[in-house]
């Protein structure tokens, strides 16, 4: 039913068909996190896979860096409503991460592990293919601690709380386990497009 | 979440339609909206979401955190930028007994109960305060000796939401205190400040405060939250009891 005296400010068309529903474009990078922005030290940092306690295969940052690029443009969506445009990023592919590492994805989900223990599921088929990236440059120049860096998980299709900040790795699990975010009322897949925002949407 | 919805609630995410019943103004650029809804009881720090449809179907969503305390009617303070599509709308054009599409309540992380305990820092910029709010009624209901510290930043004295409410508390309970901080105008009481709170700002509060915050709840613009939460890690506090409500704003 309509709101009363409501009319709104409708999109451009152009952007009106790039926007999930219930989104809003804005030209601003909000910052969403649970808690402060850890300060993640490279000296230190580490990328490893895990399938369950098992670690199959870890990186140092430079190890890291050393890894085949891709740039990607790509608009994105938050949860809590806004969307941002041709957003530039540069990283390492899964696929590619996967390859290096020499590992076949031993199941079909993962939990993407963060240095400040946030953790969020994601299937593995929407990471491999193309569809994800490690990514560790934003706007070219090195992804800022606020936005995730030195690196975060990047899946533009799907609600940007997938795209965990500060990863330190991904973990296979046996079935689909829910991280931070879907233990707290938000939903286990997450899909923008069908506005999988909240655990018992559709 | 806590236990089960009660009676004719509706799940918790489902759009469901919410009556405002009374607008109180609280100061030149917020007002409390007081609404009715079929929700399951919330919790403090928790949020709903408005979704406002126009006669041709367009539709906008918003999250509003929810002020007041468990039990009591649903109370949104909405602070109206310029030009904003929904708070424009709140401010301009919404009368009691107008009706919009409402869920909720969400949030399961920025979220204080009585047995979290303390001690309890809250610090809120602006329209952030409206969580916290929450968490201060509800403190006050279910666990008033909690020590308690909220220092709030806003920008002026004439600006600060809840005062009255919030100067009561501080007079009548030991347990609580109230810092305020206002970044364009004169502080007008012993203790509070006329500065945008920084790292050494928080780290004076803290230490006059005398306790080691157990949990802190930060909220507001997101320049605002990234300033205070890591400024309370430098303090020492542990980043897992930091809890942050991020509402957007332009960047830096
Ligand atoms: C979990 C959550 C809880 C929230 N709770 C509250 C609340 O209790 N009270 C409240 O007033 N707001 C709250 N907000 C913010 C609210 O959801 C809207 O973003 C806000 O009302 C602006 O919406 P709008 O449609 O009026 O403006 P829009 O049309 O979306 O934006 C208008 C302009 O304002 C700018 N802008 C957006 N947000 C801010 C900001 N915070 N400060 C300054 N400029 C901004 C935009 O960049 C844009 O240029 C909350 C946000 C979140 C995520």
């Amino acid at each position: 039913m309509a709101t009363r005296g409501f009319t709104g400010k409708r999109p451009a068309d152009t952007d009106a068909r790039r926007l999930p529903p219930g989104q809003y474009r804005t030209e601003d990078f909000p910052v969403l996190s649970m808690g402060p922005t850890p300060r993640v030290d490279l000296a230190r940092w580490t990328f490893t896979l895990h399938d369950g306690p098992r670690p199959l295969a870890s990186f140092t940052w430079a190890q890291f860096e050393s890894l085949p690029r891709t740039s990607w443009r790509r608009d994105i969506h938050c949860v809590t409503k806004w969307s941002k445009f041709d957003t530039e990023w540069e990283g390492v592919t899964i696929d590619d991460l996967l390859a290096a590492a020499g590992v076949t994805p031993p199941t079909d989900y993962l939990l993407a592990q963060s240095f400040d223990d946030y953790d969020t599921n994601v299937p593995v088929a929407d990471l491999v293919e193309g569809r994800a990236m490690i990514a560790t440059r934003y706007a070219g120049a090195p992804l800022a601690a606020e936005h995730g860096g030195p690196a975060r998980l990047l899946v533009p299709h799907l609600y940007f709380w997938k795209s965990a900040k500060w990863v330190r790795g991904l973990r296979f699990t046996k079935k689909d386990e829910g991280g931070f975010w879907e233990l707290r009322g938000y939903h286990m897949y997450g899909d923008p497009w069908r506005e999988q925002r909240y655990t018992d949407d559709p | 979440m806590t236990g089960a919805p009660p009676a004719g609630a509706v799940p918790a995410t489902a759009w469901t339609e919410a009556t405002l019943e009374r607008i109180e103004r609280q100061t030149a650029r917020v007002k409390s909206f007081f609404v009715r809804a079929p929700l399951r009881a919330h919790a403090a720090g928790q949020h709903v979401d408005v979704r406002l449809t126009a006669p041709d179907g367009y539709q906008a969503q918003r999250s509003y955190s929810i002020a007041s305390a468990p039990g009591d009617p649903l109370e949104l303070a909405i602070e109206e930028l310029p030009e904003g599509e929904v708070s424009s709308y709140f401010h301009e054009v919404a009368q009691p007994g107008d009706t919009f599409d409402i869920r909720g309540p969400i949030g399961g992380h920025f979220v204080w109960r009585a047995s979290d305990g303390g001690p309890l820092l809250l610090v809120g910029g602006g329209s952030g305060v409206a969580p916290l709010m929450a968490i201060v009624r509800e403190r006050l209901r279910t666990a008033p000796g909690v020590p308690t510290l909220l220092v709030y930043s806003a920008r002026t004295w004439d600006e600060v939401i809840f005062r009255d409410e919030l100067l009561r508390a501080d007079a009548a309970d030991a347990d609580f205190g109230l810092v305020l901080a206002t970044t364009r105008g004169p502080a007008q009481r012993a203790g509070d400040l006329a500065r945008r709170l920084d790292a050494g700002l928080v780290a004076g509060v803290l230490s006059r405060w005398g306790q080691a915050p157990r949990h802190a709840f930060v909220c507001g613009a997101d320049a605002f939250v990234e300033t205070v939460a890591t400024a309370l890690v430098q303090t020492g506090m542990a980043a897992a009891g930091v809890r942050t409500e991020r509402y957007g704003g332009p960047s830096r």
